[in-house]
């Protein structure tokens, strides 16, 4: 019997991506995916069903379908996407239900992989140049998308403490640039000109989005317990990404530097949340190596991620937006259900 | 994805605790950089360009003259101590510039995180060497990657030193560098600085002023009375430099425990303290002439 899986966010860019490459995998039976908007990416065998944001349906459909995996990659880490109040509801609620759910006394549920974010770390003057997995923060958490994201992995600790018969996977992921995902950071970098803070040139990381999902799928497969950090090899200084991208840079001022990033998104040019202030002056670096001690290959560095980035976007520049796929709930239902369609 | 032959066996469910394994042989990865600025902040170009210019101000400004560099390894990691002096420390770039030079490998200087606030200066101090000292930082440099480490264990209490407590070393803070040593597993190596405290003595400290600003220390030193507030902040007094190398000193533990007796850890960081201080005194009893030694 194959893998019934279980995912969340099926509407976001990751759902979507990871919905995708499992559907290729034959050891996987069943793919359910979960999400309050409908799916942005063509499906074959998916089944979607439509929740309320913060999951409170989660328990009846989990024990209807019996599922046996469940991949938790609606994590908001991005906070232009919403406000803090909602974030919170998906994030930190949703999480709960989720968790409850899933450890229910009958349930049937055996793995759960949670994506995370390097955002956990913060980015501040006292931190390492490296974080391992478990190195402590060096600032206090300031921004809501960190504290949300702090919460979610205390819960997920506890419900890792309390149901040791189920495999948890805490993937933290690095800034991820890639062809497809849109980030406030690849915004920025597809301004005419890339903002940057006077007199700091922070060391960035990146992870490129096919890892991404490749890792997800790894630790899925392979039954890989334990907190990973997921980032490129490498760091390197932020003009240098801009200069990878092609891209000149532009000054905010070292000091009221929040100020002048209001403005900006006033004038709607950017939104550069407080996080990605912190990261443009600090930086961040997570070390990568004990999930590729699990056996896991990355198949892009930093560098690799930001180049792979810059030939996406001046590819884009030429021929414009891959068509956009609209999801119809009847022809859907209808290739998935329907005995009139011939199955193998 | 079934391709992938599954490499982790146990499955030990539930734990967040990881399962260390051997990763397999991967081809080298395609990295596009342009520059060379490594994991450190650090750019070997920038560092030889700092050293072109310094090299003038190090020969015929301080006309730095070594003893001991035979104690420094040419290979393998090393946490170089060294008492630290002068309104803006003028001992760093002799050292790292000394070193570099003379055994042609780098020196990474581990430095307070405020220079890390600090627009430009931060981003040109990373360039050339600086690293912030965090306990992760320093075992990974000496310890993964072998590197030699500069220190200051008496951290910002040298330089904030008065003309009149120059040369009496202050508290080695609480050991810590002696820890990381025995951590990394690499000797320690005492280095005396004759020369920095008269290079930019601080006349008296203005504690509010420092405390409006959020730094450590504010002073009006010799340099500012003569040369003014501006000038004075960069032009050092020709003080004649001398540096004396003591042998290294092992530590006999095994490393990478998570703990060391702090009582062990307090004795050898205090001998080293004791073994510079007297090395100080003796080096000050030789020398004839702040100027020329």
């Amino acid at each position: 019997m194959g893998k019934r899986v279980l995912i969340t966010g099926l509407g976001t860019f990751w759902g979507g991506r990871v919905a995708q490459a499992l559907e290729r995998d034959p050891s996987v039976e069943v793919i359910i995916g979960l999400d309050t908007i409908e799916p942005r990416v063509e499906l074959e065998r998916t089944e979607f069903v439509r929740a309320d944001q913060n999951y409170s349906i989660l328990a009846r459909i989990v024990r209807a379908t019996q599922v046996d995996t469940i991949l938790h990659t609606f994590l908001v880490v991005d906070s232009t996407r919403m406000t803090g109040r909602s974030m919170h509801e998906i994030n930190v609620i949703g999480t709960m239900n989720l968790l409850a759910a899933a450890g229910a006394p009958d349930s049937s549920v055996r793995q759960l992989v949670v994506k995370s974010s390097t955002l956990v770390y913060g980015s501040s003057d006292k931190d390492p140049t490296w974080f391992r997995e478990e190195t402590p923060r060096a600032s206090a958490p300031r921004t809501r998308v960190e504290r949300s994201l702090l919460e979610v992995e205390d819960y997920l600790r506890d419900f890792a403490e309390d149901n040791p018969h189920v495999v948890v996977s805490l993937l933290r992921f690095s800034n991820v640039l890639g062809t497809d995902i849109v980030t406030a950071l690849s915004k920025a970098l597809q301004l005419p000109v890339t903002p940057t803070i006077f007199g700091f040139d922070p060391a960035m990381q990146f992870v490129e989005e096919d890892d991404v999902v490749r890792s997800i799928e790894f630790v899925m497969s392979n039954q890989v317990a334990g907190i990973y950090n997921v980032a490129g090899d490498g760091r390197l200084p932020w003009s240098e990404v801009a200069a990878i991208c092609g891209k000149r840079t532009w000054p905010l001022p070292p000091y009221g530097t929040g100020l002048a990033a209001s403005a900006l998104d006033l004038a709607r040019v950017l939104e550069l949340p407080p996080e990605l202030l912190d990261l443009l002056r600090y930086g961040r670096g997570a070390d990568n190596r004990r999930l590729k001690r699990a056996g896991f290959d990355y198949r892009y560095t930093s560098a690799g991620a930001v180049e792979n980035f810059a030939e996406a976007m001046r590819l884009r520049k030429t021929v414009g937006d891959s068509p956009s796929y609209k999801y119809e709930r009847d022809v859907e239902a209808f290739f998935r259900h329907s005995p009139a369609v011939v199955r193998d | 994805m079934a391709a992938r032959k599954p490499t982790v066996e146990a499955k030990k469910a539930g734990t967040l605790v990881h399962l260390p394994r051997q990763a397999p042989e991967q081809p080298e990865l395609r990295d596009p950089r342009l520059s060379d600025v490594d994991e450190w902040g650090r750019s070997e170009s920038t560092r030889q360009m700092a050293r072109t210019l310094y090299g003038p101000i190090y020969r015929n400004w301080f006309r730095v003259e070594w003893e001991g560099l035979e104690n420094i390894p040419k290979d393998g990691g090393a946490l170089l101590v060294a008492n630290h002096a002068a309104a803006i420390p003028s001992d760093a770039p002799v050292i790292m510039h000394g070193i570099e030079e003379e055994l042609g490998r780098p020196v990474y200087g581990l430095a307070d995180y405020l220079f890390k606030t600090m627009p430009v200066v931060g981003t040109m101090w990373a360039r050339a060497g600086g690293v912030p000292a965090h306990p992760e930082n320093a075992y990974r440099l000496l310890r993964e990657q072998q590197q030699l480490v500069l220190v200051f264990p008496e951290g910002s209490k040298g330089p904030a030193k008065t003309f009149a407590e120059r040369y009496q070393l202050r508290r080695f803070g609480r050991g810590g560098f002696v820890e990381i040593a025995m951590r990394a597993g690499v000797p320690v190596i005492p280095i005396a600085v004759v020369g920095a405290e008269e290079s930019m003595p601080i006349m008296f400290k203005v504690p509010s002023a420092a405390k409006a600003l959020g730094i450590p220390y504010f002073p009006v030193t010799a340099n500012m009375l003569l040369l003014g507030p501006l000038l004075g902040l960069v032009g050092y007094f020709p003080s004649k430099f001398k540096l004396r190398v003591l042998p290294p000193v092992h530590f006999d533990v095994e490393p990478d425990q998570d703990r060391y007796s702090r009582s062990k850890v307090m004795d050898e960081a205090e001998d080293i303290r004791v073994a510079l201080q007297e090395t100080l005194y003796d080096m000050l009893k030789a020398r004839k002439s702040i100027w020329f030694g």
